[in-house]
């Protein structure tokens, strides 16, 4: 029985110090230089409290009267992008999930559609945007086509990996029996991929329709630019609710597909 | 759902009921009415003329954008390193109060460049707006992980804990969070990696980052350096991808 | 019926699976394949319809060389082979009615099984199959509701509803019990027997094999070392096969009792499942 206090601390998350060290005073470098780099203006900053002042009393009255004809063709257009661009979304995103799973696609053609997914997710949508207004012109069908790549990107690259994760005995016993690519795919892939995909395309109208939002503020239609207007104008009650639109948007959004997943399930 | 019935002595079968075959058509059919009459009300504006132009556009556009003009990366260097802070200042502030529910709520449903132009009006232009656009965004989205990620915790480790008498806050410290961490930390860091492409474009609103830069340049129609500003942001949104996708996959 | 012809597959590996291997099976007739893992049992069997791609050799299967086959006329000839697996491998979320009538896929156009109407030939034939197996009350129950037994049962439906000229069986029991193990070999022979087919049958249990098969033929390292009726399948022809063991215990002794499920068909027993 030894009487000497035997130390214990917890074993560290890094266990070489040097490294623990380095790493540590890299990051604590890093954060002082950074916080240098932030430009306070408290000048600035208590003209705006006064501003945030109106703004959240503009939440507790918010004015939907005065504006509500731009509210409505904003939030119209909105919708119907992200009607319209999550239904062809989920279109091109089915063929290119295929193309992009390993276990069911030929070479090439895996390489292409992975190639094409990861262009589509590396791109900020706000930057296709700005580059479709530039090709096709103001208005909702440039951000239909911004949202479209988005949705083809997000989809066909989870459906990929959804399809790769397949239980592959079913696979094989269909193709046994003799039946065609196109048959297979039916029986052995879809009914176990189904279910997650319908999750998925749920989330992405949701997704959809807070870009449809963001969109708007670069010229490609949806209630961003009505948001941006109100908010150039220093019109804050109207701008509050606008917020609170897109907010009750996207919660019953979130509910209903709450509901059609566990139903799915 | 499926049945097999007899009519007149031979057994048939169908994969639903007609009544249920019937819901299934009319389903599919509101469906696609609806996104008919979407597209219709979408596109009653849209001058097709510009559709049709698009791809000469597009080669017009191109042309004037390459060869993209390399000599403006000295001038991006600053703007890019405002970016990096906004993103990562925003996400730490994000994880370290997550306040009223409102917030959150609100979080989820508003994008960050949205929060970045309520912002820029509050708190004036710059990296600050930007920084707490981030940081406003990320809270809903980190909790909402958060929180499917304790759903999914075993309950006999905490029932352990609480069993040798520990107060409510040692059952969460031992019990509940060592085993969130690994979640926890992959959530952050990807949330990260996310925020990075965000940021990007922030400065369109005014708040600060390599996205002003942007602004300016297409105001000017100056395209080479929007095509190095678009080849800048490429690499570093693959960069932190990367050095995400190898922390997470550590922790793992 | 089924011809194979010097048969060889290597792997990219580098591993040879099954070396210059010849077989003729002819109609109705069982045959129970044994052998060590990895003595290219399972190789053998995918490599008659294709399933994975001999590097030699031959397979014919009545007149048609199925080794030189095209795509679509593998599809075609996959009608003609029904095969059954250790797992089972059904797809879980369709119901069994769903399952078995995936056997006739190969027989129906896409559109036609895709939106499931088929003909009223083939739900007959489906309905007729599921009696046989005893499976007629649970036609509209998910697969994954189903137990092992029942499965298994479900997966040879679907390969009888092929009408196929051949067997292809690979472990069929591997995965069941030892009394619904029995209960489904019963079933595999008695079929086999009803309709005049031929079958490989991919066997790990040697007693079972013993047991039900009218041939046995014994692969070690992708060659065949044993062909020919289960009484002759002694101590010593098990070690050449399988190595060094004590053989006695593990072979079926003339003498032994079966219990009192030895000569009830399988397809009454299937109700007590």
């Amino acid at each position: 029985m030894s009487t000497v206090a035997r130390h214990w601390a917890p074993p560290p998350l890094i266990a070489n110090w040097r490294l623990r060290y380095a790493i540590y005073g890299a990051l604590a470098l890093y954060l002082a230089f950074a916080l240098t780099t932030i430009d306070v203006n408290w000048a600035r900053i208590s003209e705006g409290l006064v501003r945030s002042g109106r703004l959240l009393a503009g939440f507790l009255q918010p004015d939907f009267a005065s504006r509500w004809g731009d509210i409505v063709t904003g939030l119209l257009e909105s919708i119907t992008m992200t009607i319209t661009s999550t239904a062809v979304g989920i279109l091109i995103s089915i063929p290119f999930g295929l193309g992009a799973a390993r276990n069911i696609a030929p070479l090439p053609i895996y390489a292409f559609c992975r190639a094409f997914i990861a262009v589509s997710r590396s791109m900020q949508e706000v930057i296709i945007a700005i580059l479709l207004v530039v090709l096709f012109g103001f208005g909702p069908f440039a951000g239909f086509l911004t949202l479209t790549f988005a949705t083809i990107g997000f989809l066909a690259k989870l459906l990929a990996e959804d399809i790769e994760d397949i239980d592959p005995a079913p696979l094989e016993a269909i193709r046994a029996t003799g039946a065609g690519w196109w048959q297979v795919l039916a029986y052995a892939v879809l009914p176990q991929v189904a279910p997650r995909l319908i999750g998925l395309s749920m989330y992405r109208v949701d997704i959809n329709f807070r870009e449809s939002a963001v969109v708007g503020i670069v010229g490609a239609g949806g209630i961003g630019a009505t948001l941006n207007t109100a908010m150039d104008r220093y019109e804050f009650d109207s701008a509050a609710a606008i917020l609170l639109v897109i907010i009750g948007i996207v919660l019953a959004c979130e509910y209903a597909s709450g509901f059609i997943r566990a139903k799915v399930q | 759902m499926p049945v097999q019935s007899t009519a007149d002595g031979t057994k048939i079968w169908r994969r639903r009921t007609s009544r249920a075959e019937w819901l299934h058509f009319l389903g599919w059919a509101s469906l696609v009415l609806i996104v008919a009459v979407a597209w219709r009300v979408m596109t009653q504006d849209t001058i097709w003329a510009f559709v049709s132009d698009a791809p000469r556009q597009a080669g017009d556009i191109a042309s004037r954008m390459l060869p993209p003009r390399w000599s403006y990366l000295g001038a991006l260097w600053k703007p890019l390193w405002d970016t990096l802070n906004m993103a990562t200042l925003g996400t730490l502030l994000a994880f370290v109060r997550p306040v009223a529910l409102l917030i959150i709520v609100a979080s989820r449903s508003i994008n960050a460049i949205i929060w970045a132009l309520v912002l820029v009006t509050i708190l004036g232009q710059g990296v600050l707006a930007g920084i707490f656009a981030i940081a406003l965004r990320s809270i809903g989205f980190i909790a909402k992980l958060l929180y499917e990620a304790i759903e999914e915790i075993s309950t006999e480790p905490v029932e352990a804990i609480r069993a040798t008498g520990a107060s409510p806050p040692q059952v969460l410290a031992w019990g509940v969070w060592p085993q969130i961490t690994p979640a926890f930390a992959g959530i952050c860091v990807f949330r990260w990696d996310i925020n990075i492409r965000e940021a990007t474009v922030l400065g369109l609103v005014g708040a600060g980052g390599i996205g002003l830069n942007l602004e300016s340049s297409m105001n000017v129609l100056a395209w080479p350096q929007v095509t190095l500003i678009l080849i800048v942001i490429l690499v570093t949104v693959v960069i932190s991808e990367w050095i995400s996708a190898r922390i997470r996959h550590a922790i793992i | 019926m089924l011809v194979i012809e010097t048969l060889t597959k290597r792997y990219a590996t580098g591993d040879l699976a099954i070396d210059k291997v010849s077989l003729s099976i002819p109609s109705g007739q069982v045959v129970g394949l044994i052998g060590p893992s990895g003595a290219g049992k399972s190789s053998l069997i995918r490599c008659v319809n294709r399933l994975v791609e001999p590097s030699e050799g031959r397979v014919r299967l009545g007149n048609t060389d199925l080794t030189a086959l095209s795509r679509s006329g593998l599809s075609q000839a996959r009608r003609r082979m029904g095969m059954i697996f250790q797992e089972y491998a059904l797809v879980d979320r369709l119901t069994v009615m769903e399952n078995v009538l995936s056997g006739r896929l190969g027989y129906v156009g896409f559109w036609r099984s895709f939106l499931r109407r088929f003909p009223q030939a083939d739900i007959d034939r489906a309905f007729a199959v599921l009696d046989r197996v005893g499976l007629t009350e649970h036609v509209d129950k998910r697969a994954d509701a189903l137990s092992g037994g029942q499965r298994q049962r479900v997966g040879i439906a679907r390969a009888v509803v092929q009408e196929p000229d051949l067997l292809l069986v690979d472990e069929p029991t591997a995965s069941l019990d030892p009394k619904t193990s029995r209960q489904i070999m019963r079933l595999i022979v008695e079929v086999c027997a009803e309709r005049q087919l031929a079958a490989i049958v991919n066997i790990h249990d040697v007693a079972l094999a013993q047991m039900f098969v009218q041939r046995i033929v014994g692969l070690r390292r992708g060659k065949v070392v044993f062909d020919g009726a289960p009484d002759r399948l002694t101590p010593a022809v098990l070690t050449e096969i399988y190595g060094e063991e004590d053989w006695a215990a593990t072979i079926r002794k003339a003498d032994e009792a079966d219990g009192a499920d030895a000569d009830v068909p399988a397809s009454e027993l299937a109700l007590a499942l």
